[in-house]
């Protein structure tokens, strides 16, 4: 069995959100990690591989330093890192993101395809679902559990107030919640060998099937009219009271001013 | 593309088991304030599943004046393909120039195949609509284009907003968080027109089986309904200790939720959770008790119109956004407060 895991170096939003004048992100000028459900669908991927024997190929797109979330992966386990990445694919939304990497995936043999459901920069959960209906193949969302059942998958899929279990024919697009597993720690012998694997780069020009009208900026149907920090409601009355009761007073009182009481 | 031949507001009239969900009505809301600001004044409904077209009079009296209903066995329970199939066929045939789908759990499925499958652009998540110019402000050199879909939304776990224009595709297409945008008062007399309309299912490769449905169990009310929250965080200290706010809550006539480090804890289900993985609400008051503030659960509630933040901790963020905050311990404070309010409550009633 052959899966192809889709993976994305995001800015570690702890240490704060820069953009350029243009209102994208300024990725250069961010700390990075791997997209946390993108680690938990690299992980179900290979609890597969340990269960049933597959290769993992990991995919990401993006600038020439997300090379560090595919070696990453090779030292968790993977077999295979693809970087995709070239300055015209650059500043591209969901749509141009989706067809630039369902192209990358035409190139490569796969049974499955395992996304993070969405990440944590953008948090759209657009690309995976994008990305199956480029490739013409089924999508199961929010996976919970994956099981494979000979030349299909069983998926546990989560809605509002119930879940179904959905049986698809491979090949198909799985996206996967961080809550699905606790993703495995990089082995010290996995980190030594994630520097010997292959890590094979593409560029625009080894995309094919693909217009240049569907890439980068220029192929994002969608564009920013403006970003910036969030102004949040600022703080009111805080107050330290000098027993419990008091502190009931204080609520009692704002409680019948507002006259919810 | 003539983008002009693209005309109306449409709205994805979510229902599962043949019920309307309630983000439909909020779209339908949303959907005629957008269309007051356009040329085609109408907002029409897409109605998908099997045996749902008596349901189109509930569309009409929040506001839909077509209801577009495709009807198929196929479409009996929520599947990606066969729903990507018929929403993207009405979208082809009848070519709204806004295409609004609720960011549930459907429609963020459902959104992102269809605008691939079509080839517009898709926002995700949005807070906030509005009709207006693209770019905002007029740059030299750029058409200023008018009566734009402009999209905003919340990124980065709440900590940035941005508003997103589509200018060159159509359908301008968003998902729109539930629970944000208001419903219409509800009009009975009102009445729709409905077309009925069906591209034909044939079951291929991306049709999924769906081998069992288990629905949960539960007996939780709406936190999303509710007009005052009692939200418990992981300061609660134990499952036990939520008897507490469960208290507090029965005294006030208020619902309980929580926040998503006590469903990690595995102390309440996955439903009653506030934030940006659970629910946005807004109610009249929202306790939060025992709730340190991350920004994922500040994204989820700030919007209420009334927030008191209890907690022993004297620098949790949720200070920061709560109208008033006490600083102390829960359980000395809540037993407290729920007998005053009782109280408070009995002489009221007498």
């Amino acid at each position: 069995m052959k899966i192809v895991v889709c993976v994305k170096q995001v800015p570690d939003t702890k240490g704060g959100v820069k953009f350029k004048p243009d209102g994208t992100l300024d990725r250069g000028a961010m700390l990075t990690i791997m997209n946390p459900d993108d680690k938990a669908g690299l992980e179900a991927a290979l609890r597969l591989k340990d269960q049933y024997g597959a290769e993992v190929t990991v995919i990401t797109m993006g600038l020439p330093k997300a090379d560090a979330v595919l070696r990453e992966a090779l030292a968790m386990g993977a077999d295979k890192g693809i970087l995709i990445t070239d300055r015209v694919l650059g500043g591209a939304d969901t749509w141009a993101t989706s067809s630039t990497i369902a192209a990358g995936i035409r190139n490569l043999e796969y049974d499955l395809i395992i996304t993070g459901r969405q990440a944590i920069d953008g948090d759209t959960a657009q690309v995976g679902p994008q990305i199956s209906e480029h490739l013409g193949i089924p999508v199961i969302s929010y996976a919970e559990e994956i099981k494979i059942d000979g030349d299909s998958v069983v998926v546990k899929r989560q809605y509002d107030d119930r879940y179904h279990m959905i049986k698809a024919k491979m090949p198909c697009l799985i996206t996967a919640l961080a809550e699905l597993n606790e993703p495995r720690y990089m082995s010290p012998g996995g980190i030594f060998d994630a520097f010997e694997k292959e890590v094979t780069v593409w560029g625009r020009a080894d995309l094919k099937d693909l217009d240049d009208g569907d890439v980068g900026l220029a192929g994002s149907p969608t564009q920013i009219a403006k970003a910036s920090d969030k102004v949040r409601k600022g703080a009111g009355e805080k107050v330290v009271p000098e027993s419990p009761q008091e502190g009931v007073e204080y609520i009692m009182g704002k409680l019948a001013e507002k006259h919810i009481i | 593309m003539g983008l002009e031949e693209y005309k109306g507001v449409f709205i994805f009239a979510q229902q599962v088991d043949n019920k309307i969900s309630s983000i439909a009505l909020e779209l339908l809301g949303e959907g005629k304030k957008l269309a007051a600001d356009l040329d085609t004044k109408e907002v029409t409904a897409v109605l998908i599943g099997s045996g749902v077209k008596g349901l189109a009079d509930e569309l009409a009296a929040y506001g839909a004046d077509k209801v577009i209903v495709v009807d198929d066995p196929e479409l009996k329970e929520y599947r990606t393909e066969p729903y990507t199939h018929a929403l993207a066929s009405v979208i082809n045939e009848y070519k709204p120039e806004i295409m609004l789908v609720g960011a549930t759990a459907i429609g963020r499925d459902l959104g992102p195949r269809v605008s691939a499958h079509i080839h517009t652009g898709l926002t995700a998540d949005c807070t906030s609509l509005d009709i207006g110019d693209f770019p905002l402000n007029p740059i030299p050199g750029k058409e200023q284009l008018h009566k734009q879909l402009l999209m905003t939304r919340p990124a980065f776990g709440g900590n940035t907003i941005a508003t997103i224009a589509c200018p060159h595709h159509r359908p301008q297409m968003a998902t729109v968080r539930p629970g944000v945008m208001q419903k219409a008062a509800p009009d009975k007399s009102k009445k729709a027109e409905i077309i009925e309309f069906n591209p034909g299912f044939t079951p291929d490769n991306k049709y999924v089986e769906i081998l069992e449905v288990v629905k949960a169990v539960s007996n939780v009310a709406n936190i999303m309904d509710a007009k005052i929250l009692v939200s418990g965080g992981r300061g609660v200290g134990s499952p036990e200790n939520f008897k507490l706010l469960d208290d507090l809550a029965e005294a006030i006539g208020g619902t309980v939720s929580c926040s998503r480090a006590v469903v990690d804890a595995g102390w309440k289900p996955k439903d009653m959770q506030v934030g940006q993985t659970g629910k946005t609400v807004r109610p009249k008051v929202y306790f939060a008790i025992g709730i340190s503030g991350a920004i994922q659960h500040v994204a989820g509630m700030e919007e209420s119109d009334l927030i008191v933040a209890i907690n022993k901790d004297e620098e949790a963020p949720i200070f920061d956004v709560a109208d008033y905050g006490i600083v102390g311990d829960l359980n000395k404070i809540l037993p407290d407060l729920t007998e005053k309010i009782k109280e408070a409550r009995a002489a009221k009633a007498n």
